[in-house]
């Protein structure tokens, strides 16, 4: 049985590792989003599978390099997002159906761009194998081909969770990120501070889905095909992340830590998931799974608060 | 200094939640008048800071600050000239943010914000001197977090991030009103304080008819949208509530000053 748990975990470890890295990204834009702007963004699921569409159709379609199809995979995440803030500033729309609007528009403009449900990157150039066409080939260096690919992930992930960190924790320290911070927090004293929360909000919601493009992007040159439905659930699984960060790492005050605790809680969370899969666990069951750990992490510190009014009250 | 021009303010027009709310209101400010506003509920008091502020916008007249005429600024744009102090403690302030970081947001009313470094080192130091003259002790709580100040605390820090960029104007809506009556005395202490030193130009909404008549150089009282009674100088100074409640029940008609002016 231990033996049986162990393979299970390690198994699970490897390849968990450069998909929560990748998905980490993801979680990182949601917290813009919904904890410091404190705006649920549904945006999120529509922006996540435009960025792999995006990326996936200028790589095959166009020729384009694959580094370059991510930042056009940004900016097209950015823009989804400064929908979403017009439509919910200038128009009044409710955040929460802003953000579902968008949602709903972007999977008919995914459809479009890629004119069909899915796109296969089989045997193109992905930002996995230009990096991999740098070193040396897997053979010559004693390893399988799988290894130095999980290697090359790994390595990709960590270098794009980093530059994600550092570009927040400098654009956070700045004087607009400090207003864009201060806007989640108390508008009305934003307003009377000067600064136009309007346009704060559109430019988080930008930010947000500009990393979350990122991420689909990313996701999607891995995995080695762009589908429409990918961002299903992106939202609860980014929250996911949050959560499971924020409870293994707690205390962390620091805005970098924060993050990175994050990046962590991606990664764990890659490995719950591939943990309960080898363990036995039915693929279509997971999005339950998810949303359940979600909701029980975000009503602990409430139950929490609720014991200690009952024990007063005793 | 502030010129109000023949001010109209209806909510839920042709509703019968219809209520008007400012009715040809005219006022004039000097500089540095310091102007205590009192009044029944529902008089108008807020809604006049309010149409200053931005936060409504008139249905008809005008509004001029220091030359400028400001009826159809947008909030953000005219909090440039500026101070306000609102009634909720946790209104007035960041609480997720540090004291610091609070301050700093202040110290950039009216300037245009860009990618340096929203806090610098020398601003730091003078946060500290500027802490210190409130004598709360929050000089060495720089970075703790303006969620962990009590309600009076953090009013006395709106306070001071409100006229930390001489303001204008300040605008002070009930602002010691939910705070206990100790830490109230404290906190209008130091706006007098604060308002002097600077000269500054202030209106302050009050529901303690007391606080009207201590504080201040001119006082207004306000019915229905309207200024019944406006009194400054010498006069002021020999006012007694008792005059005030006297004022308050003719010029309404008999109706009685409702039991939180009593109380006061």
């Amino acid at each position: 049985m231990i033996i049986k748990i162990a393979t299970a975990l390690l198994l699970a470890g490897v390849g968990a590792v450069w998909q929560g890295l990748f998905w980490a990204i993801l979680a990182i834009g949601v917290y813009i989003s919904f904890r410091i702007l404190d705006f649920a963004d549904m945006t999120s699921e529509g922006s996540f599978a435009l960025g792999g569409c995006v990326s996936a159709t200028v790589i095959v379609s166009w020729g384009w390099n694959p580094f370059l199809s991510l930042l056009i995979a940004v900016i097209a995440g950015m823009l989804s997002g400064v929908v979403t803030g017009l439509l919910h500033t200038k128009l009044k729309i409710p955040a929460i159906l802003s953000g579902i609007l968008s949602m709903i528009a972007l999977y008919s403009i995914n459809l479009r761009i890629m004119g069909q449900a899915n796109t296969s990157l089989l045997g193109e150039k992905t930002v996995i194998s230009e990096i991999k066409g740098l070193l040396p080939a897997a053979k010559d260096m004693g390893i399988k081909d799988s290894s130095l690919q999980t290697m090359v992930c790994i390595g990709l992930g960590l270098v794009f969770a980093l530059l994600v960190i550092v570009l927040l924790y400098w654009f956070f320290g700045t004087e607009i990120g400090c207003v864009l911070r201060a806007t989640g927090n108390n508008e009305a004293m934003v307003r009377a501070q000067g600064a136009n929360t309007d346009l704060m909000k559109i430019l988080g919601l930008a930010i947000g889905n500009g990393l979350i493009g990122l991420s689909g992007g990313l996701v999607t040159q891995s995995y080695g095909y762009a589908d429409v439905t990918i961002g299903v659930g992106a939202i609860v699984i980014g929250l996911a992340s949050i959560v499971i960060g924020e409870v293994v790492f707690r205390k962390r005050r620091s805005f970098a830590r924060k993050l990175a605790a994050i990046v962590c809680g991606s990664v764990i969370y890659r490995i719950i998931i591939a943990f309960v899969y080898q363990l036995g666990l039915n693929t279509n069951d997971l999005k339950l799974l998810t949303a359940v750990l979600v909701a029980v992490a975000l009503s602990v510190p409430v139950l929490k608060k609720q014991k200690v009014k009952v024990r007063r009250e005793v | 200094m502030l010129t109000i021009t023949n001010l109209y303010k209806t909510f839920n027009p042709g509703t019968i939640n219809e209520k008007i709310v400012l009715n040809g209101l005219e006022l004039k400010l000097e500089p540095a008048d310091f102007v205590t506003i009192i009044g029944g509920n529902g008089a108008g008091k807020s809604t006049v800071l309010n149409m200053i502020a931005g936060v409504h916008f008139p249905d008809e007249g005008s509004i001029t600050l220091g030359g400028v005429d400001i009826t159809k600024l947008p909030e953000y744009v005219r909090a440039k000239y500026l101070g306000r102090v609102f009634q909720d403690p946790m209104l007035g302030t960041a609480a997720d943010m540090e004291i610091e970081e609070n301050l700093a947001l202040a110290y950039r009313r009216g300037k245009k914000r860009g990618l340096s470094w929203g806090i610098t080192k020398p601003e730091k130091e003078q946060y500290v001197e500027l802490l210190k003259t409130l004598d709360l002790g929050l000089e060495t709580r720089l970075t703790s977090k303006v969620g962990l100040l009590s309600g009076g605390q953090r009013q006395a820090l709106t306070l001071l991030m409100s006229t930390l960029k001489n303001p204008k104007l300040l605008l002070l809506d009930e602002h010691t009103a939910a705070l206990d009556p100790k830490t109230a005395r404290k906190v209008l202490e130091l706006t007098e304080q604060i308002i002097t030193k600077n000269s500054l130009t202030a209106l302050m909404v009050t529901h303690n008819m007391k606080n009207a008549i201590q504080y201040g150089n001119r006082l207004i009282m306000m019915h229905e949208g309207k200024i019944i009674y406006d009194v400054s100088g010498e006069e002021k100074k020999k006012l007694q509530v008792s005059d005030l409640l006297e004022k308050f029940e003719n010029a309404s008609g008999g109706e009685f000053a409702n039991d939180r002016m009593i109380l006061a």
